[in-house]
């Protein structure tokens, strides 16, 4: 391990501060299972490790009908999708928390790593875009809100400026009439990361499309969202040849690499099939 | 290199040592207490061989900083069994050939006493997805999940 100090920050402003003065190399510690790696690899220059965990706004979960769902950024997974409100509203937030690595590395990874790890292929990453999750972050300059689909600049890059963190996760209250849905393909069935994931948000009025919203991962450079499909969709009855339209214009938005873990002809083919099976899953919660 | 003083119970015992500032939780139990029950295997997350319980909750030890378990209680594999027998799972574990080279099985123990605190009477789906973190080389897993259920038994029936 590169030699590095670790500081335990109790409040907001103490962590600002430490990574302030820290420079380039500090970098936040919430559950450590990707950063703790990459410092060891030297895949990441690290000179401070600013833990967060002992930040009380930073740990637990508060869901109300007005205010909606508060995930702090650095509550480790197992909270996250066994937590009675997001088990009841937010099914996509449960299907992507839950399938991160396997119980040892649930018990510390968190959302607001995944989100600040910044992987093209992050799996909470494309269940938090699709039902449109605002991250909160505090920095020098005070605290502001960014939404999660506008976060990411490249593979494990940011909007986060010098000494920012995200402080929680914002989500709307839920409303009826709504669904939402997460999906993976990977070639096992556990403990492994994405060949193409999908997240996808409908909501219906009368049996006809009123939002919708599909995000992608592990297809470019990013995680991104299909405008294209909520193009499609709104002011349409879901019927099969919509939702193949939509199907073909997620496949059309992928821009995938050929990697180790699939070709680019298998990956824009996943992004239509994952559209296509989260769609009729949303359809039928936004339903029930 | 930077020196820090460690406060923490381990296994019910206070314990105060000295660590380096950049040590994982794996390397401070190897290399500065003499536990050398927690394997390195992958030292990357993958594996599992380095699990221990943290506060309760089941972590890859070689994924904590030393640092963090500053006033924090953990359970290695080394206070699993206590002066006279071995635990359930350790019994059931040899009974069941649960085990070839061994260097899995203190994670796998760990990380089956923590399902077994959690959930006491699991299903064979439920030890598959909550040991899926925990890898062996050796002996395939039927024979870990059987001894998984033989302990569950054994717990539950002299309980």
């Amino acid at each position: 391990m590169q030699s590095l100090t670790y500081r335990r920050a109790t409040s907001i402003g103490e962590a600002v501060s430490l990574l302030q003065n820290g420079g380039d190399t500090a970098r936040v510690l919430a559950g450590g299972t990707d950063l703790i790696v990459q410092a060891r690899e030297r895949k990441r220059d690290v000179s401070l490790l600013v833990d967060v965990k002992h930040i009380p706004e930073l740990i637990g979960i508060s869901y109300s009908s007005d205010i909606g769902l508060v995930i702090g950024a650095a509550t480790p997974l197992y909270q996250v999708y066994g937590n009675k409100d997001i088990k009841e509203y937010y099914p996509s937030i449960v299907e992507a928390s839950s399938v991160i690595g396997g119980t040892a590395i649930q018990g510390r990874a968190s959302l607001g790593g995944n989100l600040c790890n910044s992987s093209p292929a992050g799996d909470s990453l494309t269940a938090m875009m699709a039902i449109n999750a605002i991250a909160h972050i505090a920095g020098p300059q005070g605290e502001r809100d960014i939404p999660v689909e506008d976060f990411f600049t490249g593979p494990g890059r940011n909007v986060l400026e010098a000494g920012e963190f995200v402080v929680n996760i914002h989500i709307a209250p839920h409303q009826s009439g709504t669904g939402e849905a997460w999906q993976r393909f990977i070639p096992r069935n556990e403990m492994d990361i994405a060949v193409v994931n999908c997240g996808t948000y409908l909501a219906l009025e009368n049996g006809s499309v009123t939002n919708a919203r599909v995000a992608l991962g592990a297809v470019a450079a990013t995680p991104i969202m299909v405008p294209a499909i909520s193009e499609i969709l709104i002011g349409q009855a879901l019927n099969d040849e919509i939702i193949d339209m939509a199907a073909d214009a997620a496949s059309e938005a992928a821009t995938p690499i050929e990697d180790m873990r699939g070709s680019v002809k298998q990956r824009k083919h996943l992004a239509g099939v994952l559209t296509k099976r989260t769609l009729a899953i949303a359809a039928e919660r936004a339903q029930s | 290199m930077a020196k820090i003083v460690l406060n923490t119970i381990i296994n019910g015992e206070n314990r105060e040592f000295l660590a380096d500032e950049r040590d994982s939780l794996l390397e401070a139990l190897r290399e500065r207490l003499g536990l050398m029950g927690a394997k390195e295997g992958c030292n990357n997350g993958n594996c599992g061989a380095c699990a221990v319980i943290m506060d309760g909750r089941l972590v890859n030890s070689c994924c904590v900083m030393a640092a963090e378990i500053e006033g924090a209680e953990l359970n290695t594999i080394e206070g699993l069994a206590d002066a006279d027998s071995l635990h359930p799972l350790q019994e059931a574990f040899l009974e069941n050939a649960a085990l070839q080279c061994g260097i899995c099985t203190p994670g796998f123990l760990m990380a089956s006493k923590a399902l077994l605190d959690e959930n006491p009477d699991p299903s064979e789906e439920e030890i598959r997805w909550w040991l899926a973190g925990n890898l062996c080389r050796c002996t395939g897993y039927d024979k870990i999940i059987r001894a998984v259920q033989d302990s569950a038994q054994r717990i539950n029936s002299s309980s």
